[in-house]
């Protein structure tokens, strides 16, 4: 994801002066094509994070697009009250990006990590928050973000995600995208969770289960319509997300169904645990211990499922 | 752009100061809020900004060339809100409805409460890397403005402070102004005791800027030293202010219960009697 958000910064800050990019000593060559495209439009801003997201608010303050770049927790956790009070106090259009959010630096240790960011950035005023499935997904949520004129959060992977998409979908804030429809159980998956779930859908077909697969990609605003649909067509909505389940995705999803509902579905969440890791392991050991594989996902599934849908499943005793 | 208000004579700043502390201590009197000794500490510096040194409209004050004013000390907004309405920029009878329910001046300055309040602060900390946004876009858009910017001392222990001290030499922005108003408090003791500030004028000279001590009260000096950015050294300018917390009124002056203390009635008409405005 981040070569395709590197490709596409460049190509938006040609066509449009007002684009720059802060970056927070990190993406060491990823960045090399911005640089001669736009050198002046490019600051590496050092490991001063603060410092970095106050600039760029007074940056698009005086008119200008600031993208911010670094690591998840280090673009938003760590400068909470500078996205606050600077970015959405003063409503102004920063673009902040976190790059390997959720598990996708798993290995780094928790430090890296980053499964709290959407809770707190949610919960900010006018903030917007946009959790992209696949690289082609990643170019037009940044597209949208820079034409959004507020602050707005890009929740990115690392490197390597499969397409979910054959071309850049229009992306816009507040409107997920169905990739796969299916009649028994919904899956609402979330930025890298994506291609799992359809990992997962396909297991579940082989069980004789339909599933429908939506890119949820905003997690505020919602997309009310999509969710609302939803909750009354299919006995069982499931929220996956790299993500707590404390104010998640699926957190917002449950204050949604709870405030606009009664539903018909029974509404399951699947993330990570409200817990730090302390072992070592790959981004796809950490999700298989919080429950995040693919085989884990379609297994609950069927547990989850009420009986008249569970009983279609292959197998079912 | 427009000039500064007044190619003033120090003898009618210090007579601008004198009616923006009368204005200063009559809003904390009636709205009964605390930090007078903060605002009062930094007035002269807040006058020689919008009296000479800045290049401002107030009947245009979201002018795109005009030089920016940050007070990243917002629990002084008494003074910015009595400075912009007598420089124009609102009408002074908008001062008496300070704090009061549903008014637009409350004790931190909000976004755009009133025009010429160019960031909303009151967490501090946050006002220089703002201003260095703000200079960089001039920087990008081919404007010329000055960004000044107004910290205190106690402000100083934020380490976002520092942060935003390494970039601007970085990036050479010589058209940055950080005055620290040194009034040797902050809310619960001494600043150099609290945390290690001195020597303040070669910590900011350390970290890369032209960094000059003046006596924060002295308008002449200020002004000189105000009207002087970018200054020709290629770096941006400090300018460490000493000053005396609730300076003007001789029972607050140095006295650090005026951080939170409200005067009585009898206290203002002493203080105003101090000031030459009874």
């Amino acid at each position: 994801m981040r070569n395709n958000f590197a490709d596409e910064i460049t190509r938006l800050a040609e066509a449009d002066e007002r684009v720059v990019l802060l970056s927070g000593d990190i993406g060491n060559k990823l960045f090399d094509g911005f640089k001669a495209k736009a050198p002046d439009r490019f600051f590496n801003c050092g490991v001063a994070e603060a410092n970095m997201m106050g600039m760029a608010a007074g940056l698009a303050m005086s008119g200008l697009r600031p993208v911010v770049y670094t690591i998840a927790p280090f673009t938003t956790t760590r400068v909470m009250e500078q996205i606050r009070v600077d970015v959405c106090y003063h409503d102004v259009p920063v673009v902040i990006v976190g790059v390997g959010s959720g598990l996708g630096y798993a290995s780094l240790g928790a430090t890296h990590h980053s499964c709290e960011d959407m809770a707190m950035l949610r919960a900010l005023p006018g903030m917007s928050v946009l959790a992209p499935a696949d690289p082609l997904e990643v170019r037009g949520a940044l597209r949208a973000a820079l034409a959004h004129g507020g602050p707005s959060y890009l929740r990115i992977g690392k490197k390597g995600e499969p397409n979910v998409h054959r071309a850049v979908p229009e992306i816009e804030i507040g409107r997920s995208l169905v990739v796969r429809d299916g009649v028994d159980v919904c899956l609402l998956a979330l930025g890298v969770m994506v291609p799992i779930a359809m990992e997962a859908a396909d297991a579940l077909a082989q069980r004789g289960i339909s599933a429908r697969v939506v890119s949820a990609i905003s997690v505020k605003p919602l997309d009310k319509g999509l969710l609302k649909e939803s909750l009354a067509r299919f006995p069982l909505v499931v929220t996956i997300e790299e993500h707590s389940l404390i104010g998640g995705y699926g957190g917002a999803v449950a204050e949604w169904s709870v405030d606009n509902g009664p539903f018909a579905a029974r509404l399951l969440r699947m993330g990570t645990a409200d817990a730090f890791p302390h072992e070592a392991g790959e981004t796809e050991h950490a999700r298989a211990a919080n429950g995040l594989s693919a085989a884990h996902i379609a297994e609950r599934v069927i547990r989850t499922l009420p009986p008249r849908q569970a009983k279609k499943a292959v197998g079912h005793p | 752009m427009s000039t500064p208000a007044s190619s003033g004579s120090s003898g009618e700043l210090a007579a601008v100061a004198a009616r923006l502390r009368g204005a200063v201590i009559d809003m904390s009197h009636k709205a009964g809020t605390p930090h007078l000794g903060s605002s009062l500490s930094c007035v002269d510096i807040v006058t020689v900004a919008y009296w000479d040194a800045l290049r401002i409209d107030p009947t245009r004050p979201d002018a795109p060339g005009r030089d920016r004013f940050i007070l990243s000390k917002g629990h002084a907004a008494t003074t910015l809100y009595a400075a912009l309405a007598h420089r124009g920029y609102f009408r002074p009878s908008l001062l008496d409805t300070y704090n009061q329910d549903g008014s637009a001046l409350a004790e931190h300055p909000g976004p755009n409460c009133v025009p010429g309040v160019e960031a909303a602060t009151g967490s501090l900390g946050h006002g220089l890397p703002i201003a260095l946004g703000m200079a960089l876009a001039g920087r990008l858009q081919s404007r010329r403005y000055r960004v000044y910017v107004l910290l205190s001392d106690g402000e100083c222990n934020e380490g976002s402070v520092w942060e935003a001290a390494m970039f601007a030499p970085a990036q050479k922005l010589e058209n940055v102004c950080v005055i620290v108003d040194y009034n040797k408090w902050q809310a619960t003791g001494r600043s150099d005791e609290t945390l290690a500030l001195a020597p303040l004028r070669d910590k900011w000279a350390a970290f890369g800027w032209d960094a000059h001590e003046v006596d924060g009260h002295d308008i002449g000096a200020l002004t000189k030293l105000m009207r002087n950015v970018p200054n020709g050294s290629g770096r941006p300018v400090a300018i460490i202010a000493h000053t005396v917390k609730g300076k003007g009124v001789s029972f607050m002056e140095d006295d650090n219960n005026w951080h939170y203390r409200v005067p009585n009635e009898k206290e203002v008409a002493e203080a105003k009697r101090q000031l030459g405005l009874a």
